[in-house]
């Protein structure tokens, strides 16, 4: 199936075109940044997480997501999802790869990282979140190149890889769950600190990732011969509105518990956030427009007139995806570290180089997924003309 | 209503004032300790009895090791410190003991966000937020904080560390291999003290004096005060301890007898953020 990634049309190249270009852009930084050390990026002693962390936590999210068409399909027998099932597990695939290098990017001796399996250490949940990552990897490898392997040779899917779909499951809770586990079970750390972080970070993942593919099923349609079916697209929308409203509601329990309990080592982080701290306030306006985002995102898909119009649909997809980009992509991992545990306040932003090797890895995950929806497409291309 | 409580007031100002007792009663007290081992009392008056605040205790029959004159225990179950801060009027009196450490373990002197610190100072609200008060003593408001790494019983950095690059060694100390780490700086995401420094570029440039008797670190890794565990293994006292004039005492906190249970058996001490499980071993006689 590997050919079909060769043979495309003339705008199918200029965007492989401009992702190499973007990814080298990203690696001519990376070096500059493995000769002068991570000095290069705007992190410091007391914010000592950053983008790339972020981007992981993120990125993990919408790993996960993918298992909000997975589950449907094979689980409860949605046959709607059929089609689109395989995106999910083709976007998975490229999350991880770009979770897999933001984490080797933040490391700062990236020569040294196989020690993690060297001197595999069980009481770190680093070790675990290396093992759950790189399993649900494999598994979306495995699940995605046979299922689309047999669609494209017109034979159903063999049954042994019927319990690596089961397994596949648990592992995309598992990857959020214990990538939640890095930041919830660290002392004095208090904005972390709270059992709610985990299933929040699920349920912002399942809207974030199915938003994403709702907004890759309108772009294939537009541009492809891939029609991912209305019904699908609305269904997928209804558990984005679910996720995204359980995403606002977990996170306004913890408004709650931290502003009525009225104890301040809880508010001081949300106080940062939203409010800006001793007249230290970066990413006040990151976090309004986050919390904006989502707001309208919630308004526009609870209206069902609003939610079948794909044009608005979309929007809203746009809006969810954004807005839990910057909630976790910049305030999560920023707002846990200010103010520091000694209550000094050091503020982050990335630097021009910590963003340009980001877009580096973005682009290394857009090419990768690139790649595979063109396969995905070209075999049900192939498949549709023999027909 | 509030002749009540000024009544609660006085009466708890009387009993306040008997519990300082006179230094015979602490003498008398500690005369005890020299008698065979007894049955503990169980109605026995809790230990504050030999709290005194304010003032050092000069304690002539517990006197602490003079470390010019002796050398430090050659091994312990649980090194620890105690700071007399009282002992620190002012930064004057503190940076000696910051720069013996700085210059002993070639420490860079680098801007603000990159800079490494092992062992620094801090302000009281600082160092113990959750101890603060709203109208704290002048002099300790502005008194120097020596700030280090707890060399916790219970270290979170251990337990968050990947790769066991840091590690609690038998005898207390939390280690850093440089060798090992990676730097993923999960460690200083899990450290409640701020104790970890990270090499965001080459230190090697930014060593002021080179001293050749200890590794000087790459970019990339983490470090933070060692407990002077290179000195410890030569019979020497932590370079802070020496430099400090006696304000800090460094012993074994599992023996009764050693010097850091002497000074805490004597002085009110508090350790930092306490509630979060952590056990440090560094004390602060306030």
């Amino acid at each position: 199936m590997l050919e079909t990634i060769f043979k495309g049309s003339k705008s199918y190249w200029t965007l492989v075109t401009i992702l190499a270009g973007l990814i080298a852009v990203g690696a001519i930084f990376y070096i500059k940044q493995l000769q002068v050390g991570l000095g290069i990026t705007g992190m410091s002693r007391d914010v000592s997480w950053g983008f790339y962390i972020a981007q992981l936590t993120f990125l993990v999210g919408v790993a996960a997501g993918g298992v909000m068409l997975v589950l449907p399909y094979y689980l409860h027998n949605y046959k709607k999802f059929g089609k689109i099932t395989i995106l999910g597990e083709f976007l998975a695939i490229a999350s991880i790869i770009m979770c897999l290098l933001f984490v080797m990017v933040d490391l700062g001796q990236p020569a040294r990282a196989l020690n993690l399996w060297l001197h595999p250490t069980l009481h770190s949940v680093l070790f675990w979140d290396s093992l759950v990552l790189f399993g649900y990897l494999f598994l979306n490898l495995l699940v995605g190149w046979t299922v689309l392997d047999c669609e494209r040779n017109a034979v159903p899917p063999p049954k042994w890889i019927k319990p690596f779909i089961y397994l596949s499951i648990p592992f995309a809770f598992g990857i959020h769950t214990v990538t939640a586990f890095l930041y919830c079970g660290l002392p004095g750390r208090h904005f972390w600190l709270t059992a709610v972080l985990a299933p929040r970070f699920l349920a912002s993942a399942f809207a974030a990732g199915p938003a994403f593919v709702i907004i890759l099923c309108l772009i294939l349609k537009k541009y492809t011969k891939f029609n991912a079916g209305k019904d699908a697209v609305q269904a997928l929308s209804r558990i984005i509105t679910y996720a995204l409203l359980a995403n606002i509601f977990l996170f306004l329990c913890e408004v709650f518990v931290a502003m009525y309990s009225q104890m301040p080592s809880h508010m001081v982080h949300l106080q940062y956030l939203f409010f800006g701290l001793h007249g230290h306030n970066a990413l006040v306006p990151y976090m309004w427009a986050a919390m904006t985002m989502m707001a309208v995102a919630i308004f526009m898909l609870l209206v069902p007139s609003v939610r079948k119009n794909e044009s608005y649909l979309a929007i809203a997809c746009v809006l969810t995806f954004v807005g839990i980009w910057i909630d976790k992509g910049l305030g999560m991992i920023t707002g846990g570290f200010v103010p520091n545990p000694l209550h000094q306040v050091t503020e982050y932003m990335p630097t021009f180089p910590e963003l340009m090797i980001s877009i580096g890895i973005y682009s290394i995950g857009g090419l990768i997924l690139t790649f595979l929806f063109k396969m995905a497409v070209s075999v049900r291309e192939e498949v549709s003309q023999d027909l | 209503m509030k002749n009540s409580r000024r009544k609660f007031l006085k009466i708890a100002g009387a009993t306040a004032a008997g519990l300082g007792l006179s230094t015979t009663a602490i003498k008398a007290l500690e005369s005890t300790t020299a008698e065979p081992p007894r049955a503990p009392d169980p109605h026995a008056a809790p230990a504050v009895d030999t709290i005194k605040m304010g003032k050092p205790v000069i304690d002539e029959t517990a006197p602490v090791a003079d470390v010019k004159k002796n050398p430090p225990p050659s091994k312990a179950k649980q090194w620890a410190m105690v700071v007399d801060t009282r002992q620190f009027k002012s930064s004057k009196d503190l940076e000696p003991v910051v720069n013996a450490c700085n210059k002993i373990h070639n420490i860079p002197s680098l801007n603000k966000k990159h800079e490494i610190k092992w062992i620094w100072e801090e302000e009281y609200k600082h160092l113990f937020p959750s101890l603060e008060t709203k109208f704290l003593a002048e002099e300790v408001k502005h008194r120097p904080f020596p700030a280090l790494c707890n060399h916790c019983e219970n270290p979170p950095c251990v337990r968050a560390c990947p790769t066991q690059a840091t590690f609690k060694r038998k005898d207390g100390i939390v280690l850093m291999d440089f060798h090992r780490c990676i730097g993923c700086r999960f460690c200083m995401a899990a450290c409640p003290y701020g104790a970890r420094s990270f090499n965001y570029v080459d230190p090697r440039p930014n060593i002021e004096e080179f001293n050749p008797q200890f590794p000087t670190r790459t970019k990339g890794v983490v470090e933070k005060c060692n407990f002077c565990a290179e000195r410890l293994a030569k019979g020497q006292w932590p370079a802070c301890v020496e430099a400090s004039n006696g304000a800090i005492t460094f012993g074994d906190l599992d023996d009764p007898d050693s010097d850091v249970r002497k000074v805490l058996k004597n002085n009110f001490s508090v350790r930092r953020n306490v509630s979060l499980g952590t056990e440090p071993s560094v004390y602060y006689i306030i």
